[in-house]
């Protein structure tokens, strides 16, 4: 054992000291001014036309699935539905950055990411629909998906839940010996929950290969962030934690990538954690149970259109002479067609048998969900008509 | 065969596994180089090193957030909450992530290798917050097993059986007995099976229930009944989820009374859910109403310790008041 002096580095002062802004300029990595042209002294990141395609056409592709599936459950299709309209560069091109064996802990608003790495309309239709052929079979709210084979982790509701889970997988990573990393996406207002707090803090002190990427996007469903937070962001308290720390255009596909590639490279290469702030606004509702008319005003909104991240890339794209519209408007059409197929598919499967009820809450059923599940079946058989779903199948 | 108290024959359980299982990795607060504030992991970190037996901060919401993520990504993590008292701030993880995450991604992803370490229980002048016996909130949880072994052997062979097993388990020591209780263990891999209870005695005309530090307090109440010609039959029950219905019904069924005996508060306490299931499938061989022995409703006590605890003398008066029912 060494001995140690925790005040070895501290000055010494002989007045009270108070400091009363202990704040230092955090500024905003920005590749792409809000018109889609390259700013004067950026960086550009390496991309090719092939990367830069599969990104706009994943942002596209969500874009297309949120506007179909918003208006599916105004419908009563399904029962809940939310949106990632205006933070699609955030999730594509942060996930865009990363290799398929990284894994994925998200919040709830990353579709992005999840397309990006493959998911298909049908597995999207699958989930919100909870039908036989989820991969979650059918156990949770519409968007709560789950990928084992995408290295997507399945997303439970609680907030910042995932964020201590995320450093303790990437010290499984790191101890696995594995050239891989966790991402970890949440929303500014979950930074708030204790497991933020106390998973950065401990993915610092146990140096775990963890991308934490906060999407700021100015609401926690009503509650704007000063009303969330008085220090500056969410960046700041990476620093307080010793954690390398990037703020970024969240709205600008090209900063979002070069920020993320970095964040991975450090990551690995020091074994550490690194905090993203994402800074980024949320177009959408918060989900379809909320009306953003009450909190927050027509031109506010307005203002953040003209921001758009998808409309920004493809401006870029074009300006590049890698984007063939012609091409791109068929995507778009066969997307359309592609999601509205799924959907019609994915409302006719039935939902799981009852006998999975009782499956995965342990490894193999005990005694006593065994039971419970006999005096069900029993039940249903004498009550075919109260439960339509199950009754009759087995 | 060696002679340990409890915390030795943990220890060596700890030191047994992470032998076996590269992967298994031991960590809490002030577990590593100091060995836990009950020495519970003396020289793991000597022996395995800084990377599987380590300190972590003092966050037990994020001990276990950290643990069931490790745990999925396929490592065999050993967490330690220094005190039971002090695993609320972990609750949230335990009940809606930990013990869901298999059943939520329907089998794709699980925490099943996690396990739980965590003292508990009366009975060393630990007042309110160095005493508790919390079982009953974590049994109300489908997807966790709650093991609690009552010495040495017990110990040893339950955690083993517990790192083992492919679901989270909760394993909860009774910290009254870490060094109280001595007793021969052998110095192999061995693992005692979980959901099964242990009939610690036989006997004929009331069963009397118990797990942990209060199994030695129903023995001792049943050595007082023998000696009034009662004879008690003496079942640790060992795991509370899943919990061995067959065998506490079985011996119910042959004695005709049951009492349970809890340090934990009487109301909604396990003993409820026992009472509840046994009257349900032995109601017709009851002689008399199912018992319960248990601590008071009240915070627990530092100064009136002795009065709150369901000791031997009220079990034994309780025995007398059942059998004359």
């Amino acid at each position: 054992m060494k001995d140690r002096n925790h005040l070895a580095n501290i000055g010494l002062v002989h007045q009270v000291n108070v400091i009363e802004n202990g704040l230092i300029d955090i500024p905003m990595l920005q590749v792409l001014q809000p018109d889609g042209t390259l700013h004067p002294q950026a960086e550009l990141p390496t991309i090719t036309q092939q990367l830069g395609l599969k990104v706009l056409q994943t942002m596209q592709y969500v874009r297309l699935l949120d506007e179909r599936m918003v208006a599916a459950q105004r419908q009563g299709r399904i029962s809940f539905y939310l949106a990632c309209t205006g933070e699609e560069a955030s999730t594509v091109a942060s996930a865009a950055a990363l290799e398929p064996q990284d894994m994925i802990m998200s919040q709830y608003r990353e579709q992005g990411a999840l397309a990006y790495r493959g998911f298909t309309s049908k597995e999207f239709m699958d989930q919100m629909f909870s039908n036989q052929n989820e991969l979650n079979k059918g156990r949770q709210m519409p968007i709560h998906y789950g990928s084992k084979p995408l290295n997507f982790m399945t997303i439970s509701s609680p907030l910042g839940t995932q964020i201590p889970q995320a450093s303790g997988y990437a010290y499984g990573q790191k101890m696995a010996g594995l050239e891989a990393v966790t991402i970890c996406y949440f929303g500014e207002g979950a930074a708030s929950e204790g497991d933020f707090h106390a998973g950065l803090n401990m993915a610092a002190v146990l140096s775990c290969p963890v991308i934490f990427f906060c999407r700021n996007n100015g609401y926690a469903i009503s509650t704007p962030s000063e009303e969330q937070f008085k220090g500056d962001g969410i960046a700041s308290r990476g620093l307080g934690y010793g954690v390398r720390t990037i703020r970024v255009d969240g709205n600008d596909v090209l900063a979002v990538y070069a920020a993320t590639q970095t964040a991975r490279e450090l990551a690995l290469a020091h074994q550490c954690p690194v905090l993203i702030e994402a800074m980024t606004y949320r177009l959408a509702a918060h989900s379809t149970s909320d009306d953003p008319t009450s909190y927050r005003s027509k031109d506010e909104e307005g203002s953040w259109q003209l921001k758009d991240p998808v409309t920004r890339f493809k401006t870029w794209m074009q300006s590049k002479g890698w984007l063939d519209e012609k091409h791109n408007l068929a995507f778009i059409e066969q997307t359309r067609q592609d999601i509205l197929k799924e959907l019609k598919l994915a409302e006719q499967v039935p939902v799981c048998p009852i006998e999975q009820i009782i499956e995965d809450v342990y490894d193999t059923p005990p005694w006593h969900l065994k039971a419970q599940l006999a005096e069900l079946k029993t039940h249903i058989d004498m009550y075919p008509e109260a439960y339509p779903k199950t009754s009759g199948r087995s | 065969m060696a002679t340990m108290n409890m915390l030795q024959a943990v220890n060596n359980a700890l030191i047994t596994a992470m032998n076996d299982d590269e992967k298994v990795m031991v960590f809490g607060e002030d577990v590593g180089h100091f060995g836990g504030v009950f020495r519970a992991t003396s020289n793991l970190q000597q022996t395995f090193g800084k990377g599987r037996c380590f300190n972590t901060p003092l966050t037990e919401q994020g001990i276990i957030g950290f643990a069931t993520g490790l745990a999925s990504q396929g490592s065999v993590p050993v967490a330690e909450i220094q005190f039971a008292d002090y695993i609320f701030p972990a609750f949230d993880q335990i009940v809606n992530e930990t013990a869901k995450f298999r059943y939520r991604s329907g089998g794709q992803f699980s925490c099943g290798t996690l396990t739980i370490r965590t003292p508990y229980g009366g009975g060393i002048a630990g007042g309110l917050y160095h005493s508790q016996s919390p079982e009953a909130f974590f049994a109300h949880v489908p997807g966790l097993k709650v093991v609690i072994p009552r010495n040495p052997y017990q110990a040893k062979g339950l955690l083993l059986a517990s790192i083992r097993d492919d679901n989270p388990v909760l394993f909860m020591e009774p910290k009254r007995l870490y060094r109280a209780s001595v007793g021969e263990v052998p110095e192999e891999d061995y693992q005692l099976p979980l959901g099964k209870a242990d009939i610690v005695k036989e006997g004929t005309d009331i069963t009397l229930l118990a797990w942990g530090a209060q199994v030695e307090i129903i023995e001792k109440a049943a050595a007082m009944a023998q000696e009034q010609g009662i004879s008690c039959e003496v079942i640790d029950l060992q795991s509370i989820l899943p919990w061995d219905i067959e065998t506490v019904c079985s011996s119910v069924e042959k004695t005709g009374r049951l009492l349970i005996n809890h340090e934990a508060p009487l109301t909604a306490g396990f003993a409820s859910e026992i009472a509840a299931s046994v009257q349900e499938k032995c109601f017709l061989h009851l002689e008399s109403p199912i018992c319960r022995v248990c601590g008071l409703d009240t915070p627990y006590p530092l100064a009136h310790e002795k009065e709150y605890m369901p000791d031997h003398l009220k079990t034994f008066e309780a025995i007398k008041r059942t059998v004359n029912f």
